[in-house]
């Protein structure tokens, strides 16, 4: 028990882990009983609409942990994370379109989309993917895989700061096109929609929105202990040492290859997590998602929220999401100004994002 | 066929005084059914007649009447009869329209075409042979035969020969065929290559469709000339292809050659001024339109000046507000100048809305050279190869012969040593700045001349503008125009064996792989430095 105990008092100190059974037990208690248990008349009813949106939002603050450790952290900008993410959203997409069954519009065996294209049997792809478990496998190994050996050739021959920013650009953008073409089969530029059932439960329904939304609070709560374990440990601090010189850490004669390569390779996998619980949610997926923009987005979340802080991303994918939602709704037009004002206003004054300027306020007070 | 009207009009004029049409088709025309009609066309046209092609052309757009017997060609509120070219008035009171079905109109072009054959006109003639080189109707042959007899231009000879001969493939004897198959040998034209195929392509249960095997035989060698020349013509269009793509990444290249080749600055903005360049070259026009419509051709002698100014212009003001806060944190300049691109795109949708606005070619940017019979290549692409020429030789006479040129070379060799004998670093920080952002000023001018000018253009180039300084080897001019013009050749040459799609994909992770290979680009500084 020692060990555990030890362990546990490194990653948070009695408040934090207080603080964090306040969030587990609003997300498992609270959340379930306002949106199941209350009667739609109340004023406490909490609508679908909310619990979508929070989920989504979960989804994106685990996103934007994972590019905390390899940005924040390691140091090293990424802005091709939309693409892992969306990787693994495509490979829970593929299981939910095999679910649905002959429900579809055509009443085939195969998806609506290859029936519309002709297609006799599924594609090489497609193997499988009727199987939960081989769906669930494949959304943590493709982005995993991509990501290794993307990094293990990156990394290799040193390409770093925006050079490496930059080729991971390039290669969602390629790998956008690619989702866009109908050949590639993966529904072209519809990509997948219209899921009715996941693991057999209607999927709109919902108590399966709500073990969906606290499946994804407890995949975050996750990420952000696997987080906290990984920068309190003697790798988070090479990984701290490497962001702010890797020359030096290299000439002590650490390998910083394997430590690069792992942060981002288990970034990827958290991404492709977080995108399997959003689409379930969300209901979509198509390659808009590996858009450059949205990539470059993730980065604003984590900046917003504070770099080389874990609370930091989490409240930045909230306060940045949230406030997109509500833009969108009420001044479309607006978001965009906003949004870049936001690009604009954190990089200058806010390097250290909203954390930073609230430790330094107690610092101050 | 609009612009032709007048020639056949003054035609019609100078004919008036020759003999009548033959009655007896034209009332066939007017009066009879499809086939007659069809059959009607064929006799006008072996007439060679140029006013049977005012009257055929009249019938296409609906001006040909009847009034009981007499068959009129109305216009307005004027009328000739069809035959003998009188004026009619006052006009009838009961007229019917002829009415001409799709099959008509068929014929009715082709003849038309046919009798352009004839016409004293050169640019004409060979405009009319070019349309029936693709394959024409039998109806023709006498006319077109008629027309070898007088024509003697060089370059229309051989197409009229190749006419004939596309027609006499059709008819009967064996003679003439082979005759006719040997012409064609002589022909650079796709539609003559189906046709020779046809002859040595095979039926379904094996056998031959052309049963005669000296034709066959005869057709294949044919075939296989023709062939030969196709491919010519298909290289030639990639060449071009390749360094008309080339010439357009090399301009939304350059300018970021200079604020990330040698300033270091990540714009990611810069797809974004390219935007304004277009979108001032839309106002410019839009300007000319309203207020010297006599000069419209000239709009872009304007445009590209006020294209430049006003992208530096958008460029200086970002480096003085927002980028030289950031020097030397790369990741920050590049998620700043991101929202700074958001903020320009948005500007002008809310300012010229979300739809793309029309931006017109001037006049002599219009049209293309025919190269060969396969190959068009556009004047708007023609003049922007020459523009990224001229912006490219300007832009390497700025940094290397003037002063301002130095101190820009100066203080990103060596910043503090500049600083010290005196150079004015921030002002030359703008004005280098301003300089590449008004290249991407120009290089929106270029592009408004060939693409749709939308809020999202920068986002199209943004990545590719990036590849190619970065292929190129940053800080190196020399290199950007190598890879520019690589990467355009190599886009265009995999576009034509896998699709665009592909292709862009191919190149994309070619640079990856290219990057990882070689960080420095294809010709790199030689440096000692650790951290480049």
């Amino acid at each position: 028990m020692a060990p555990v105990a030890t362990t546990l008092a490194r990653l948070y100190g009695p408040k934090g882990w207080l603080a964090l059974g306040a969030a587990a037990a609003m997300l498992f208690v609270v959340f379930p009983v306002l949106s199941l248990a209350v009667p739609q008349s109340s004023a406490f009813h909490l609508s679908q609409y909310w619990v979508t949106l929070a989920g989504k939002i979960m989804c994106y603050a685990i996103v934007a942990l994972a590019m905390d450790l390899v940005w924040g952290y390691t140091g090293i900008l990424s802005l091709g994370h939309g693409l892992f993410f969306a990787l693994g959203g495509y490979a829970m997409g593929m299981y939910l379109m095999r679910q649905i069954g002959r429900e579809g519009q055509y009443q085939a065996d195969l998806p609506d989309f290859m029936v519309f294209l002709d297609w006799k049997e599924l594609p090489w792809q497609w193997w499988n993917s009727d199987q939960f478990w081989w769906c669930a496998l494949l959304a943590v190994a493709v982005p995993g895989l991509l990501a290794f050996v993307f990094g293990y050739l990156a990394f290799r021959s040193r390409v770093k700061g925006v050079y490496f920013s930059i080729i991971t650009q390039a290669l969602t953008f390629a790998a956008m096109l690619l989702f866009f073409r109908n050949a590639t089969g993966f529904g072209g530029n519809n990509g997948f929609t219209d899921f009715k059932r996941i693991l057999g439960f209607a999927i709109a329904t919902p108590e399966t929105r709500m073990v969906l939304f606290a499946t994804t609070g407890a995949a975050l709560i996750a990420t952000l202990l696997v987080g906290r374990f990984l920068v309190t440990s003697r790798l988070g601090r090479v990984l701290t040492a490497i962001r702010d010189a890797e020359a030096r850490v290299a000439f002590c004669g650490y390998n910083t290859l394997h430590y690069k390569l792992f942060v981002w390779t288990l970034s990827a996998v958290l991404c492709g997590i977080a995108g399997a619980l959003y689409v379930p949610q969300v209901g979509i997926i198509n390659p808009s998602e590996m858009s450059p923009a949205n990539s470059i987005e993730i980065a604003i979340w984590v900046a917003v929220g504070g770099r080389g802080t874990l609370v930091g991303p989490i409240l930045g994918a909230g306060l940045v999401n949230g406030g997109k939602s509500f833009f969108t709704q009420a001044f479309p037009e607006y978001w965009l100004y906003v949004l870049g004002l936001l690009f604009i206003l954190v990089t200058l004054f806010l390097p250290r994002g909203v954390v930073g300027l609230l430790t330094r306020r107690r610092g101050a007070g | 066929m609009r612009r032709l009207l007048p020639v056949l009009i003054v035609l019609l004029a100078a004919a008036r005084p020759a003999a009548a049409l033959d009655r007896a088709a034209v009332d066939r025309l007017a009066f009879g059914e499809s086939d007659e009609k069809i059959a009607a066309i064929g006799a006008l046209v072996a007439e060679g007649d140029p006013r049977a092609a005012a009257l055929l052309q009249a019938l296409g757009a609906g001006e040909l009447e009847t009034a009981g017997k007499r068959v009129l060609l109305v216009r307005g509120d004027e009328a000739v009869d069809a035959v003998t070219g009188e004026k009619v008035s006052p006009l009838p009171a009961a007229r019917e329209d002829v009415i001409a079905n799709n099959r008509v109109r068929a014929a009715i072009a082709t003849a038309v075409a046919a009798l352009r054959l004839v016409s004293p006109d050169r640019a004409t003639r060979l405009a009319a042979a070019r349309e029936l080189a693709g394959g024409a109707d039998p109806a023709v042959l006498s006319l077109v035969r008629k027309a070898l007899e007088k024509e003697a231009d060089p370059v229309i000879r051989p197409l009229l020969e190749q006419i004939a001969a596309s027609i006499e493939l059709k008819s009967g004897a064996k003679e003439t065929r082979l005759v006719a198959i040997r012409t064609l040998a002589q022909s650079d034209n796709p539609a003559t290559r189906a046709m020779l195929l046809t002859l040595t392509a095979r039926n379904k249960d094996g056998s031959f469709v052309e049963p005669d095997a000296d034709l066959r035989l005869e057709a294949e060698r044919s075939l296989r000339a023709v062939e030969d020349r196709l491919a010519w013509g298909e290289w030639l269009g990639l060449a071009f292809a390749g360094v008309s793509l080339g010439s357009i990444l090399l301009l939304a290249a350059l300018g970021l050659a200079i604020t990330y080749g040698l300033m270091g600055v990540i714009n990611m903005a810069h797809g974004e001024l390219i935007m304004v360049g277009a979108y001032t070259t839309y106002v410019v026009q839009n300007l000319f339109r309203a207020h010297a419509p006599g000069a419209f051709d000239w709009y872009l002698a304007a445009a590209v000046p006020a294209a430049f100014i006003v992208s530096a212009l958008v460029g200086m003001a970002l480096e003085r507000g927002v980028i030289r806060w950031l020097y030397g944190r790369p990741l920050e300049t590049l998620l700043a100048t991101w929202g700074i691109s958001l903020i320009l795109m948005q500007a002008v949708r809310t300012i010229f809305g979300a739809q793309n606005v029309q931006v017109e070619n001037p006049a002599f940017m219009s049209g293309g050279i025919q190269a060969l019979a396969n190959v068009v290549l556009p004047w708007n692409r023609i003049v922007i190869i020459f523009f990224a020429a001229a912006v490219l030789a300007a832009m390497w006479l700025t940094l290397t012969r003037t002063r301002l040129g130095l101190f820009v070379r100066g203080v990103t060799q060596n910043r503090a040593m500049a600083a010290c004998v005196g150079v004015p670093t921030t002002r030359v920080d703008m004005l280098a700045f301003g300089l590449g952002s008004g290249i991407a000023g120009l290089a929106g001018c270029a592009l408004s001349q060939i693409g749709n000018v939308g809020p999202d253009l920068g986002q199209g180039y943004i990545v590719d503008s990036f590849m190619v300084v970065v292929f190129g080897g940053v800080g190196q001019l020399a290199g950007t125009v190598y890879a520019a013009l690589v990467l355009g050749f190599a886009n265009k040459l995999l576009e034509s064996w896998s699709g665009a799609v592909i292709a862009k994909i191919a190149v994309l992770v070619f640079i990856i792989v290219f990057i990882q290979r070689r960080p420095q680009g294809l010709f790199a500084l030689r440096g000692r430095a650790v951290e480049a």
